[in-house]
């Protein structure tokens, strides 16, 4: 398979590649191309032009900021998985980040990368959701910061502008008390998943998020309101499909995908709050 | 013309390491790395197999790291030192691992055992003693349509072994 003919730029600073992007519109952003590439190969995407932002090894980095930590957008996923202060500050990303595809897949694919490819089924877009992430992107009006819960906006959409870019994610920094639950549901190894659930198991709060139960990555807000109104983890998990419209496909229909939802709910929720007790000792 | 800015026919200048000879190509943006390795320098141990980033048989390695190389274009790979699977042996030496395949059986048909051998040294190198398991999670990029995937766990335990004595 053979990308349609494209013109290719490798950007060699920020500045250098938000001038890029403002003279070229129409053009993408290459980060480690692991789901980039494969959708030109296959000519569902068809640039005119490709942006590499592959070389910027300034925008590769964990950071303890105090109470949260910054991920450089071109972190990739082996550098998260293996990251101690990610392990313990923020555990669904390194967790999510080992899941992902596969070791090859992951010595390229970054944060930045899957957060803005914005598959429904991505796995770290499922914990930056319940680590209730915020997106720092760059622009030619400078700055700004976007919570992961106005990021996703539609299959494979989201809130960057044309003439931005993604820099940095931050996590809030887990509190030591909270537990963690990340259930992924695959046929195969190297899979998406089927479904998958992520649980952070706050003192005060759960938030819970779904991957690949509708045309985006979402928090699972009836299962989180049933938990704040006193309702078992049996009874909550139920809920879980409400409002959700999950695909069909080769690997599962929509009503298979509905069935299992409430199953991987009710196992990440026990997890999460297993390691919570574990945690308060 | 640089890799940064295409010449006016959009064709790209690549320079990179290949099995530590210098290398350099003049290459459509939309090359993939696998094609740069097979069809200009014509390094054809590397195997495509699915060329959907599925099975493996592509793997080489990238700055030491196991890459599928029909997932990324030649010019990600710029400036970059690329092994494969001809530049693993030393002389007429064979790489543990390369060695491990073959006194174990790990191989029926052979197509994916370029791509399976790179990625059990990468996996190697990320983890020096790992467990079977380990193994099995290491390798599911890759796949082998022959052997049941049982003398390569084999093969790979026996390489670790092997490598652990030697450091």
């Amino acid at each position: 398979m053979i990308p349609a003919a494209c013109a290719y730029t490798r950007a060699t600073s920020i500045e250098d590649a938000l001038e890029l992007i403002g003279g070229h519109p129409e053009a993408k952003l290459l980060a480690g191309g692991q789901s980039l590439v494969p959708l030109l190969k296959l000519r569902l995407a068809m640039p005119d032009r490709l942006i590499d932002l592959g070389g910027l090894r300034e925008l590769s980095y964990v950071r303890d900021e105090g109470d949260f930590i910054a991920i450089g957008a071109l972190t990739r996923h082996f550098e998260l998985a293996r990251s101690a202060l990610v392990r313990t500050a923020a555990p669904l990303v390194a967790e999510a980040a080992g899941h992902v595809g596969d070791p090859q897949v992951r010595h390229w694919g970054t944060l930045g990368g899957s957060l803005c490819h914005a598959d429904p089924a991505a796995d770290l877009a499922a914990a930056a959701l319940a680590h209730d992430a915020r997106l720092v992107v760059r622009g030619p009006r400078g700055h700004r910061t976007v919570p992961v819960g106005d990021w996703f906006l539609g299959l494979l959409t989201t809130a960057l502008e044309s003439d931005e870019i993604l820099v940095e994610v931050q996590i809030p920094r887990m509190d030591p008390s909270s537990g963690w639950s990340f259930v992924k549901f695959t046929r195969r190894a190297i899979d998406w998943a089927t479904v998958g659930v992520a649980v952070l198991h706050g003192s005060d709060k759960h938030r819970v998020a779904l991957m690949n139960m509708g045309d985006r990555p979402m928090r699972a807000v009836h299962v989180e309101d049933a938990l704040a109104n006193g309702l078992s983890y049996d009874r909550a998990a139920v809920s879980v499909t409400e409002g959700t419209r999950p695909p069909g496909d080769v690997r599962a229909s929509s009503d298979y995908r509905r069935r299992l939802a409430p199953v991987l709910t009710r196992r990440a929720l026990l997890e999460a709050a297993e390691r919570s007790a574990a945690a308060e000792g | 013309m640089s890799l940064d800015r295409e010449d006016a026919h959009g064709l790209l200048d690549v320079s990179l390491t290949v099995n530590d000879h210098h290398l350099t190509a003049i290459v459509e943006p939309r090359l993939l790395l696998v094609e740069l390795l097979r069809d200009v320098h014509h390094l054809t141990g590397t195997k495509v197999g699915c060329d959907t980033s599925t099975c493996g048989a592509c793997t080489v390695l990238v700055d030491g790291r196991a890459t599928k190389s029909c997932t990324v274009l030649a010019a990600q790979a710029h400036g970059s030192s690329v092994q494969t699977i001809e530049g693993l042996q030393t002389g007429d030496t064979l790489h543990p691992v390369q060695r491990a395949f073959h006194e174990l059986h790990a191989l029926q048909c052979g197509y994916c055992t370029p791509g399976m051998i790179m990625a059990s040294v990468s996996l190697l190198r990320e983890s020096s003693n790992p467990t079977e398991d380990e193994i099995r999670l290491g390798l599911k990029g890759n796949v082998c349509r022959c052997t049941g995937y049982q003398n390569i766990v084999d093969a790979v335990l026996a390489a670790a072994a092997e490598l652990e004595d030697v450091e």
